[in-house]
């Protein structure tokens, strides 16, 4: 298009200028829907789950209907059976992208492992929890933490396999280098110079690995099932927050819809408050 | 050649590493003479080299049996209702657990429809929010506003669920959901789909909130894909009298419309397994409707109400079965995505 073009056709150009506006309005029009959805969301959730923010809360166990109480036994629960899984995912997470990034860079095995921790990274957490009930709720015969621990490791591992990969590879080859230069065996240059490297990315990965966990709801409804009562025992039913807030809130009790919400507000702003850690980590460097 | 004098070592060796080489000092020519304690030494740091290589091995392969077993474990565990009620269990809508009767179609339709209602209102608006983000956003409101679109992605999704059961519900049911039915009423085709009372819950409600959970996953990836195109060809068209809109429309959306696509197919795995804030909203009735407004089901939502509940066999195994149809969805659209996405990262480098 010439400018005589314009001059000779201010039709057209009117057209293309208000054609413009419109997409520009709608484009200011869809972020604000986005930006907005979210301001919502925190707000409802400050507004309903803040009144119930008591001490009580952290201290009391999950209340029957009609009584007051807290929900310290099903925090506790989520805590522990998250620990658990971090510890049985993070091992394994590492070594897996240490492989594909260190070793195997190149090689047919290792795009078929990252084809696949992509799929297992989205894969419907709903199924995980049908997998951990067939290989160990089902055969031990009671639903118990391990199971829900366990559950929990599978969504933990692609997590941190993905970013171990992806801050290794950020990792300078010349570093690689130096160490293979002065004669350090290559497990010791991974261990000592490419892991200390890469080390913020690394606890970024368990760090949203853990946020992710935290939230987590489908795949411990049938591996840990639930507990109304203060339980150490990860042989046996264990509470959950996600559970219990799953739990409370279809419940046609007040009392219990109310704990629920302090339960969602109390979640969200740990999950939040992990991931802006995480990124916070990462974005510095 | 010049090189010559320090290449034999690496040519002799091959594919040895240089640890290897080193452990064994006397196949070096020139080397000096090993001592003992030097050559044990070497050899435990070389079986520490090796330990430490089959051990990260052994974790990556661990990542393949991870799938192996999900798939695996779901194909036995369907087996009894797939020899039970044969293919046509994904056919059959019946799901009665009185008389053990049970087929997969209301749940499938369900997830379709809910997935399709998100598709297409978090497309269109996750797309325009990337435009803005590339191409109109002032550079100091970038990092806060793709952060707080990103904060929606970390939102767990029992959070969706309880706020829409409590309040989206409740205000779709007061508000927009007579206005619907009333301004359709008398249109052919659209008054069924939009066909009263208003519930509040049910599938069009379900779908609704799937499309504000994967909004931040499409505007992710368009981001980093709009992100993507040469600066010199957005230029090149500015140059050429282009306004931004003609200048992504034109240009930015042509170049980078299979990195678009796979981000779209990523939202839309995870929109089809999403459990917990479809479990609250959807009513987890196992009947097809032709109206949006009714209640339904998914599979995910009927995996995660009834499963504790389900007494018999049969009842357990077409959960599962349920759960394999599930994977096998998302399993093909996943793939499907990533090898989009593949295919860019490849013709980019």
């Amino acid at each position: 298009m010439t400018g005589t073009d314009q001059l000779a056709n201010p039709a057209l150009y009117r057209r293309r200028a208000r054609r413009n506006r419109l997409a520009v309005a709608l484009a200011y029009a869809a972020t604000a829907f986005g930006v907005g959805w979210i301001a919502v969301i925190l707000a409802v959730l400050l507004y309903k789950g803040i009144g119930g923010l008591s001490l009580a809360v952290f201290t009391e166990m999950t209340p029957p209907p009609g009584a007051a109480g807290g929900l310290l036994n099903a925090i506790a629960g989520s805590a522990v059976m998250t620990l658990l899984a971090v510890l049985i995912g993070t091992p394994v997470g590492v070594l897996a992208g240490t492989y594909l990034s260190e070793f195997g860079k190149h090689d047919r095995v290792s795009a078929i492992v990252r084809f696949v921790n992509d799929i297992l990274l989205s894969a419907p957490s709903v199924v995980v929890g049908l997998f951990v009930y067939e290989i160990m709720v089902a055969p031990m015969g009671h639903f118990s933490g391990y199971a829900g621990a366990v559950a929990l490791a599978v969504i933990v591992i692609p997590v941190v396999v993905r970013t171990t990969e992806d801050m290794l590879n950020l990792v300078p080859d010349t570093m690689r280098e130096a160490a293979a230069s002065i004669g350090l065996p290559r497990s010791h240059m991974i261990v000592h110079i490419a892991y200390r490297a890469a080390r913020a990315g690394i606890v970024t990965g368990i760090l949203l690995a853990v946020a992710r966990v935290s939230g987590e709801t489908a795949p411990l409804l049938f591996t840990a099932l639930n507990n109304q009562f203060w339980s150490m025992n990860m042989n046996g039913p264990m509470p959950s927050l996600p559970v219990v807030i799953f739990q409370f809130a279809l419940s046609p009790f007040a009392e219990w819809q109310k704990l629920a919400w302090t339960g969602a507000l109390i979640i969200t702003v740990t999950v939040l408050g992990l991931s802006v850690l995480a990124r916070s980590l990462t974005h510095r460097r | 050649m010049a090189s010559r004098g320090a290449i034999p070592i690496l040519r002799q060796y091959g594919r040895r590493t240089l640890t290897q080489s080193l452990a064994d000092p006397a196949s070096i020519p020139g080397a000096p003479a090993p001592t003992d304690r030097r050559t044990a030494r070497l050899n435990r740091l070389r079986a520490g080299d090796a330990l430490f290589r089959r051990m990260t091995r052994a974790a990556a392969l661990g990542v393949l049996l991870l799938l192996g077993g999900v798939i695996v474990s779901l194909l036995v565990g369907s087996t009894p209702a797939f020899l039970a009620f044969g293919p046509g269990f994904v056919t059959a809508e019946v799901w009665n657990p009185v008389t053990d009767q049970f087929g997969a179609l209301a749940p499938i339709h369900g997830t379709l429809v809910t997935s399709a209602i998100a598709m297409l209102i978090a497309v269109p608006i996750g797309i325009m929010i990337a435009f803005f983000l590339t191409e109109l956003c002032p550079m100091a409101l970038r990092r806060p506003i793709g952060m707080a679109i990103e904060l929606l992605a970390g939102v767990p999704s029992i959070i969706y669920g309880i706020w829409g059961l409590f309040v989206f519900a409740p205000f779709l049911q007061k508000y927009v959901q007579p206005l619907i039915i009333a301004t359709f009423e008398n249109v052919p085709l659209l008054s069924d789909l939009f066909a009263g009372p208003p519930y509040g819950i049910g599938v069009l409600t379900a779908g609704l909130i799937l499309a504000i959970m994967v909004l931040p996953f499409v505007t992710a990836i368009s981001r980093d894909v709009f992100d993507s195109v040469p600066p010199v060809m957005k230029e090149a068209a500015y140059g050429l009298g282009c306004t931004r809109w003609e200048v992504f429309r034109s240009v930015i959306l042509p170049y980078t419309r299979v990195g678009v696509i796979g981000g779209v197919m990523l939202g839309l795995g995870r929109a089809l397994g999403e459990t917990m804030a479809v479990t609250f909203v959807i009513g987890n009735a196992h009947r097809i409707s032709a109206s949006v407004l009714a209640p339904g089901t998914t599979i995910s939502a009927s995996i995660a109400n009834e499963f504790t509940e389900a007494v018999g066999d049969i009842y357990t195994s077409s959960l599962i079965a349920l759960g394999l149809i599930l994977f096998a969805i998302t399993f093909a659209v996943l793939s499907a995505a990533r090898l989009m996405l593949a295919r860019l990262d490849r013709g980019k480098s």
